[in-house]
């Protein structure tokens, strides 16, 4: 891969529809095509199975009566919004939360093992922020589960079932950058074989960015290596918005130390925190629900209770996630994947001893905005405008159902509600004649620079330092809480570190199985969303829901009651409308959010 | 000092593959053996290796280490190490792609032979199939498997009939779906592993048990698929066709 790469010397590999992501979002896309008779790919730089979906713990959260044979999906949407703080889009919340249920089914059918209930029925959990009856009847419990491997179940599951439909994988290939045509409509990807370092233009008529999230930002996450918001990076670099960027969700429980997660279902099946002295802090900050309030909540309730100096430990900079009263046996059978990685990584048996946790950063609910058939849409002179051939869904999109604050288990219907309305959408628009004019070749020599430029590096940067110098300045610029004055000093530095991270080296060029040059076009992703989420958060002057300003602690509906969106040309921030228009119903008005 | 000996192999580059060795200051805590290739990638970035959850669910970072399969991201270095000694190679019996990635193709190859999917293909209800508790337990340590192929590249039998025999990665999935109430189709599951190659390859030589990181037991399922298929009707050609097995 040492020569310059063009049109004219890479192959192009033609689909209908191209899905770039193959976790539960792409899988589920991929499934619903698969059975259309389009000609399809799913692109994923890790075999699927590795994807970051397989990480997913606690459950997916849907109204399907089980625990509770009145639960009403319009509970669901109450507890959603107000989770969001308000501005989650009430229409697709609607949508997710309604749809669900067939769609939680749909995966029982297809195979999926779920833990069971004495009547045979799929177990439910009690996850944070859930009620009954609109806030006044008290916690329900709504995640459906798989023991404490539910993403592992659910994406195994989906792998297998597109396995039985046949459809087409493009395993361990990395996409690079869109494809642009002169009328700025998508029209494919340039991606490369990691295995042999084959270029190709992967061309198509549709291309979903189901790219997961971005984790990676932070120095400290519950995240997979891989993630690095490479669909984001792909989608600001070609220009296009991104919405609710300074949106990110600190869970509660990552293990001190090591980052990985210990799901919030713990605290459903009855754990709770402690601080230094030994007490249920949650009391304090959240009378009614205590641990069960929303992750927001939690998170800035322990760093606070860190700062007042009663933290756990010799440095006091954590607390404690108590177990040992659950007993060896709803420990074992409930959360035996939290026994194994509470030993692996904090050496402590639950059983026995309590887990050391600390805020930890997990989830962007930020991302591409989308309509909830998944086509993606960014900001011509304020106003919004769909990009032909360019969908998203999963983490990487931004529907919005999350708002500003991610309601335990609702990830996962996400990901499979909005994957299969993107890919039913794409069925009908494609074989009604839908579709974008294909790129010329100049087109795809502009999305051919950046992966030439690093080829043909001859000094420069290393990748791992910048990497770390990125990760550490979002860690301490952009964490639980945010000052203007420190976040200025982050947008500062975030231009020098761009700057590295356009200039790499790549000591390697060699082309079988190349990580090196893999985790260098992975950085510039890395910066790119960080670059959008730092401006984002610097200029939302108000605290809601997981963005949390000390200089401006509180909730400004007058104006701030909106979405963000940010623009990668000028790298400005407008706002979008809320959707408060849902189909079926009232919509819910804000209103202060106590738990 | 650690003394570290990693497996290189660049196709590109290399006629042969050989070890490096690395020399690296003991780290002051405990770090997993995945933290340390980090730590030497830092240095050389040219060592590739598959990596991706960091915490021993996604099963892409397989390997032997000090001979020992096993996931890099769960392996400890205080437990991995011999002294001050670190040998680590690629899976085993694995064709390999660059320094420590072997080519998994005939691993998932294996695995879509089983037909890893559940097989019902009566009307749905239109909430879910009921299933009982304990017909769910029957699942426990079957389902959990993450593909991490650490059983069948350990397994004697899968090296020397990699194109037969279907391993034990593939027959703990085969067992899975023959375990589950809600499939259908046991009849034709046990139809396809009735030929002399399949399962009965399997010598009970154990390995597997011993190298899966996820604590689950292939040679038990194994035995599992013998009885069935004893019992079946299957059974009986195969003893007629093969009388070395079984
Ligand atoms: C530890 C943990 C536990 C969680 N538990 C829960 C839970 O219990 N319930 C819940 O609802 N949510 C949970 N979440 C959140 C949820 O798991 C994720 O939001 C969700 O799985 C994301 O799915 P996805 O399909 O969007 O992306 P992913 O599963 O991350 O998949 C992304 C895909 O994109 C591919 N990809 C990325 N970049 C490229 C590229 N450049 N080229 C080619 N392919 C690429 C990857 O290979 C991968 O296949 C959890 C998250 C974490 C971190
Ligand atoms: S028990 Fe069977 S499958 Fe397991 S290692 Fe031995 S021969 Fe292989
Ligand atoms: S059975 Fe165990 S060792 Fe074998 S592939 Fe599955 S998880 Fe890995
Ligand atoms: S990196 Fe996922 S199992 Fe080790």
């Amino acid at each position: 891969m040492t020569n310059i790469i063009n049109a004219n010397n890479i192959k192009t590999l033609e689909f209908d529809a191209l899905i770039i992501g193959g976790g539960g979002a792409g899988m589920r896309t991929s499934l619903e095509l698969a059975k259309s008779g389009l000609k399809t790919a799913v692109v994923s730089k890790v075999f699927p199975t590795r994807s970051h979906t397989v990480s997913a713990q606690g459950g997916i959260t849907c109204a399907i009566q089980s625990a509770d044979p009145n639960d009403d999906w319009r509970w669901h949407m109450y507890d959603t919004v107000k989770g969001a703080d308000f501005i989650g889009d009430q229409d697709a919340i609607e949508y997710m939360c309604s749809e669900g249920p067939k769609a939680v089914f749909e995966l029982e059918h297809m195979g999926l093992p779920f833990s069971r209930f004495d009547n045979g029925r799929i177990y439910q959990r009690p996850f944070g922020g859930q009620s009954k009856d609109f806030g006044k009847g008290g916690q329900a419990a709504r995640t459906c589960a798989a023991a404490d491997r539910t993403g592992h179940a659910l994406l195994h599951t989906l792998y297998q079932n597109n396995i039985k439909e046949g459809s087409n994988f493009l395993n361990e290939w990395f996409a690079v950058d869109l494809v642009k045509n002169s009328k700025n409509e998508v029209t494919g990807v340039i991606a490369f074989s990691i295995e042999s370092g084959e270029v190709a233009h992967l061309k198509a008529q549709a291309t979903v960015l189901a790219t997961g999230g971005a984790g990676r930002i932070y120095a400290s996450t519950t995240n997979a290596l891989i993630n690095t918001g490479d669909g984001l990076g792909m989608s600001l670099r070609s220009g296009f918005a991104a919405q609710d960027m300074e949106m990110w969700q600190f869970h509660p429980t990552g293990i001190y130390g090591a980052g990985s997660l210990v799901t919030e279902g713990c605290r459903g099946e009855g754990g709770y925190l402690v601080n230094g002295e030994g007490e249920r802090f949650m009391e304090r900050y959240a009378p009614n629900v205590k641990d069960l309030a929303g992750r927001d909540v939690v998170a800035r309730s322990m760093v606070l209770e860190i700062l007042e100096g009663r933290g756990c430990g010799e440095k006091k900079d954590h607390v404690y996630l108590k177990l040992d009263h659950l007993g060896a046996d709803v420990l074992n059978s409930k959360l035996p994947g939290i026994c194994e990685l509470s030993k692996t990584f904090a050496h402590v048996d639950p059983v026995y001893h309590p887990i050391p946790v600390v805020p930890t950063c997990h989830y962007m609910m930020g991302g591409t905005p989308t309509n909830i058939h998944g086509q993606a849409f960014t900001r011509i002179n304020s106003e919004d405008v769909t990009v032909p051939g360019l969908f998203a869904a999963g983490e990487a999109a931004c529907v919005s159902v999350h708002g500003a604050n991610r309601l335990g288990g609702n990830s996962l219907l996400d990901l499979i509600v909005f994957g299969r309305a993107a890919g039913t959408f794409i069925q009908k628009e494609l074989s009604s004649g839908g579709g974008v004019e294909s790129a010329s070749n100049s087109d795809i020599d502009n999305s051919l620079e950046r992966l030439n430029k690093l080829n043909e590096s001859s000094s420069g940067h290393e990748t791992a330092p910048v990497k770390k110098e990125l990760q550490t300045c979002m860690q301490n610029y952009f964490g639980v809480f945010r000052r203007g004055e420190f976040m200025e000093k982050g947008v500062a530095e975030l231009e020098e570190i761009r700057n590295k991270a356009e200039n790499l080296y790549l000591s390697d060029k060699s082309a079988a199985f190349n990580t090196s040059r893999v985790e260098a076009l992975e950085l510039q992703n890395l910066v790119e969303v960080a670059e959008a989420t730092a401006i984002s958060a610097l200029h939302r002057n108000e605290s809601r829901g997981a963005h949390a300003r000390d200089d401006f602690p509180d909730r400004d509906d007058d104006n701030w009651l909106c979405h963000s969106v940010f623009d990668p040309n000028d790298k400005s921030l407008s706002k979008r409308v809320v959707n408060f228009a849902p189909k079926t119903m009232e919509a819910f008005p804000p209103k202060v959010r106590v738990y | 000092m650690l003394n570290i000996n990693i497996y290189r192999y660049n196709p590109e580059q290399d006629k042969f593959p050989y070890m490096m060795n690395y020399e690296i200051e003991k780290p002051e805590k405990d770090i997993m053996v995945l933290d340390l290739l980090h730590l030497l990638k830092e240095n050389d970035p040219s060592l590739s290796f598959r990596r991706s959850c960091r915490e021993g669910v996604c099963g892409s970072d397989g390997m032997s280490i000090n001979g020992k399969n096993g996931l890099a991201c769960i392996t400890a270095l205080s437990d991995a190490l011999k002294g001050d000694r670190l040998d680590i190679r690629p899976l085993p019996g694995l064709p390999v792609i660059r320094d420590l990635v072997v080519d998994m193709t005939q691993f998932y190859n294996q695995y879509e032979k089983i037909k890893p999917f559940l097989q019902n293909d009566t009307t749905p209800p239109e909430q879910e199939r009921l299933q009982s508790p304990a017909d769910r337990d029957k699942l426990d340590g079957l389902y959990e498997c993450i593909l991490c192929a650490c059983c069948s590249t350990s397994c004697p039998s899968f090296w020397w009939n990699p194109d037969k025999f279907v391993g034990p990665a593939a027959l703990l999935q085969a067992y899975r779906f023959l375990a589950d109430t809600r499939d259908l189709e046991k009849d034709s599951r046990l139809d396809d592993l009735a030929d002399p190659f399949s399962v009965y390859r399997c010598h009970g030589i154990m390995n597997c048990v011993a190298a899966c990181p996820k604590g689950l037991n292939p040679n038990k399922a194994i035995g599992e698929i013998k009885t069935m298929l004893l019992k079946g009707k299957s059974s009986k050609n195969i003893i007629a066709s093969d009388g070395v097995t079984a």
